[in-house]
C-alpha cells in the first residue's frame, strides 16, 4: 500500500468537492436552512399543538365575544382556533386533516364535529368535555418538574446533521464512483499501479474529512442562532460522528462497488436513504411505533449515530456509555469496506 | 518484448478477439489497422491487462505480466473523461505522484505542448489539447512500452499532424509503441509494422511497405466514368467506381496504359495512383476502412 498515492488521490478528491461551488454551497446551506426553518417555525419547542376551527367567524383572530364556548376549553394552552365563515368551509378542512376538531361558536347545544379516525380530534374531544365540568375537587396532584427540558431542536439538531452527513456519504462517495466508472475515470486509474484499496481508501477518507469539516462548519455557523446545549463532551461527540461517518460512507462504497447505470444507482441510494431518515429517528421519536419496526431500526447504522449523539449531547452520556453504538458503526464499516473491496470493479 | 500467442476474448456470442497472435520487438512502433468494431481496441485492452482474456497468453519481456508492469507501460485510451474540476497541471501532478519512476512535469509540457493551458481546468480545453494531455499522462512514468488506442480520432488535419510529430518523436527516442488507428495514412506514417485486424482476427501482418508489395501489385489508374462507360464490359482489367470515376487495377501500371490507349479509350481527367494499405484492405476483405 503506497500512503503517496493515497494522498494523491484524496487530494484530488477534495479539490472537486471544493472547487465545485454549487455542491459545496448545498452541503453547507441545506443543514443550515433546515435547522433554521425548524428553529424558527417551532421557536426551540415540539411542535404538538392542535387546531379547532370555529363557526361562523369572520375575525382574525378568532373572536370569543358572544359565545357558548366554555372558557376553559378556549384557554387550554397549545389550541389553536381557526375561524371559518361558514359550516362548510370548517367542514373542507376537518375532512382534509387541516383541522383536528370542529365547533359551532354560538351553539346552545355545544354541537362539535370530529373524524372518527383522527387521534388528534379524540383527544380535542375529551378536553372540550372536560372544559364542561366545573372546578373542583378531584382533579388529581399536580408535581410540576423545574428545569431539565430539552428543546425539540436540541432533539432536532443531531438527526439533520446525522441526516446530512448520510445523504453526502452515500451520493457524494457511491453516485460518484459510479459516474467515474461510466465515464471512464476509474479505466485511466485502473491503468496506473493504484491499486482498488488504495482508491477506495482515498475515497473514504477524503468523504470522512469532507463530512467532519462541514459538521463543525455548520455546528458552529448553527450553534450561533440557537445556542445548543451539549451535556457531554466536544470530543466524544466528534468521534462519535467520525464513526458515523466512516459507517456511512463505507455503504456508500459498497453501493458503488459494480455497475455504470447512474440511474439504478440513484434508486438503490434512495431506497437505502429513505427508510434510514424515517426509522432512525431523525425527525420523530418511534416510541410507540411496532416492535419490527424498532428492531428493524436497529440494523440501521444511522440509528446508532443518532442514539449515541443524543446521549452526549443531551443527556451527558461519555464515549464508555455509547461503546455498543460504536461498536455496531465499527461493525458495519468494516463489514461494508471488506466487502465493497472485494467487490470492486474498475470497468464495467 | 511483448508476445501475444492465440488471444481469444469472447462476449456471449461474439468473438471480438478471434485466436490472434504476433510479437512485437524493443523499439519499434506496431499498428493494429482495421476498420471500427475490427476488435482492435478490445484486442489492446486485453493486452494492457485492462480487461481479462477467454484464452490465449500475453508475455512481456518473456514472462507473464505481474504488478511491475503497470509501473513500466503508459497507456492512453480511445475515450477517457479526467477528474473534474482540476487544472492540467494538477492532473499531471496527480498522475505523477502514482508512479515511482516518473518522468519530470516540465519535460512533459514540453515535448506534448501543454504549456499554455498548464492552468486550465480539465473540461475547458480542445479536443487536440485534451488528446495531447492523455499522451503526457501515458509518458508520465517514462514507460518502454506505450498503448495508444485511436490516439487521433475526432482530431482536425491541423491537430492531427501536430500529434503525429510527437508520436515520432517518442519513437525516435527509442520507446516501443502499440497504436490502434482505421487511419491508413497514421498507420502509414507511424508504423514500422502493421498487423491487419477485421472480424477480430487478423488478415495481414507485416510492414507498410511489405503488405502493399505483398498484397497490391500494379497501382490504379482513375479515369472519369463517361471516358469509359462504353468499354466497362471489355476491360481487361477488374475495376471499381468510386465517386463517379472507375478505378482500373491492372497489373502493371505501364501495360494497363497501353491496354486503355489501344482500346481508344480517352485518358483526360486521368489519374494514376500507388497502393497504399487502404488498398491492401480493399483487395483483403472486398471493403474499404471506413465500411
Amino acid at each position: 500500500m503506497s500512503w503517496k498515492r493515497i494522498w494523491a488521490m484524496f487530494k484530488a478528491r477534495n479539490y472537486e468537492f471544493f472547487r465545485d461551488k454549487a455542491a459545496f454551497g448545498w452541503n453547507f446551506l441545506f443543514p443550515f436552512l433546515i435547522i433554521a426553518g425548524f428553529g424558527i417555525i417551532f421557536g426551540g419547542r415540539d411542535y404538538s399543538g392542535f387546531k379547532v376551527g370555529v363557526f361562523p367567524s369572520a375575525a382574525v383572530p378568532v373572536s370569543f365575544a358572544d359565545t357558548t364556548l366554555p372558557q376553559k376549553f378556549i384557554s387550554t394552552e397549545h389550541i389553536e382556533f381557526v375561524g371559518f365563515k361558514t359550516f362548510g368551509e370548517g367542514l373542507e378542512k376537518l375532512k382534509h386533516h387541516k383541522i383536528d376538531f370542529l365547533v359551532k361558536l354560538d351553539s346552545p347545544t355545544r354541537q362539535y364535529w370530529l373524524l372518527e379516525s383522527s387521534p388528534k380530534g379524540y383527544i380535542v374531544e375529551r378536553l372540550f368535555q372536560a372544559g364542561l365540568i366545573p372546578d373542583g375537587v378531584g382533579y388529581g396532584e399536580k408535581v410540576e418538574v423545574q428545569g431539565g427540558e430539552i428543546r425539540y431542536i436540541d432533539w432536532l439538531f443531531p438527526g439533520i446533521l446525522a441526516m446530512n452527513m448520510m445523504f453526502s456519504a452515500l451520493w457524494g462517495v457511491g453516485y460518484i464512483i459510479v459516474r467515474y466508472r461510466k465515464n471512464g475515470v476509474l479505466k485511466r486509474l485502473k491503468a496506473t499501479p493504484l491499486t482498488a484499496f488504495e482508491y477506495l481508501t482515498a475515497q473514504a477518507m477524503s468523504r470522512i474529512f469532507l463530512l467532519v469539516f462541514t459538521l463543525v462548519v455548520v455546528w458552529l455557523g448553527s450553534d450561533l442562532l440557537f445556542s445548543f446545549h451539549v451535556a457531554g463532551s466536544y470530543l466524544d461527540l466528534l468521534i462519535v460522528f467520525v464513526f458515523g461517518s466512516l459507517s456511512l460512507t463505507s455503504i456508500g462504497l459498497l453501493l458503488a462497488a459494480r455497475g455504470i447505470s447512474e440511474e439504478f444507482t440513484s434508486g438503490a441510494l434512495n431506497f437505502i436513504a429513505w427508510p434510514m431518515m424515517f426509522l432512525s429517528e431523525v425527525w420523530f421519536s418511534l416510541e410507540g411505533a411496532p416492535q419490527w419496526v424498532k428492531t428493524f431500526s436497529q440494523v440501521l447504522p444511522l440509528t446508532h449515530l443518532l442514539q449515541a449523539a443524543r446521549k452526549i449531547m443531551n443527556d451527558g452520556a461519555t464515549l464508555a456509555d455509547v461503546s455498543g453504538e460504536c461498536f455496531i458503526m465499527l461493525a458495519t464499516t468494516l463489514f461494508c469496506l471488506m466487502l465493497g473491496a472485494a467487490l470492486f470493479s474498475w470497468n464495467d | 518484448m511483448l508476445e501475444v500467442k492465440n488471444l481469444i476474448k469472447r462476449y456471449k456470442a461474439v468473438d471480438a478477439v478471434n485466436d490472434i497472435s504476433f510479437s512485437i520487438p524493443r523499439g519499434i512502433c506496431f499498428g493494429l489497422l482495421g476498420p471500427n468494431g475490427a476488435g482492435k481496441t478490445t484486442a489492446l485492452e486485453v493486452i494492457e491487462d485492462i480487461i481479462p482474456p477467454t484464452g490465449g497468453e500475453v508475455l512481456y519481456n518473456g514472462a507473464h505480466r505481474t504488478s511491475s508492469f503497470r509501473e513500466e507501460v503508459g497507456i492512453q485510451f480511445q475515450h477517457t473523461t479526467l477528474l473534474n474540476f482540476m487544472t492540467v497541471r494538477e492532473t499531471l501532478a496527480t498522475f505523477h505522484s502514482l508512479y515511482q519512476q516518473t518522468e519530470s512535469i516540465e519535460h512533459l509540457v514540453d515535448i506534448c505542448r501543454l504549456d499554455d493551458i498548464q492552468g486550465q481546468m480539465n473540461n475547458k480545453i480542445s479536443g487536440g489539447q485534451a488528446q495531447r494531455l492523455m499522451l503526457a499522462l501515458a509518458l508520465i512514468n517514462k514507460p518502454k512500452l506505450i498503448f495508444l488506442d485511436e490516439p487521433s480520432t475526432g482530431l482536425d488535419p491541423q491537430a492531427r499532424r501536430y500529434l503525429w510529430e510527437i508520436i515520432r518523436n517518442i519513437k525516435e527516442n527509442g520507446k516501443t509503441i502499440i497504436l490502434t488507428t482505421h487511419s491508413m495514412d497514421e498507420a502509414e506514417y507511424l508504423c514500422d509494422e502493421i498487423a491487419i485486424m477485421d472480424h477480430g482476427k487478423i488478415i495481414a501482418q507485416g510492414s507498410p511497405a511489405d503488405l502493399i508489395e505483398q498484397y497490391c501489385e500494379g497501382g490504379t489508374i482513375s479515369l472519369p466514368r463517361d471516358n469509359v462507360k462504353i468499354h466497362l464490359a471489355k476491360l481487361p482489367y477488374s475495376y471499381r467506381e468510386v465517386n463517379g470515376r472507375i478505378e482500373i487495377m491492372p497489373d502493371k501500371v505501364n501495360t494497363g496504359l497501353e491496354k486503355l490507349l489501344a482500346m481508344q479509350i480517352d485518358l483526360a481527367g486521368m489519374m494514376v495512383h500507388s497502393p497504399n494499405l487502404e488498398d491492401v484492405f480493399l483487395n483483403l476483405t472486398g471493403r474499404t476502412l471506413r465500411d
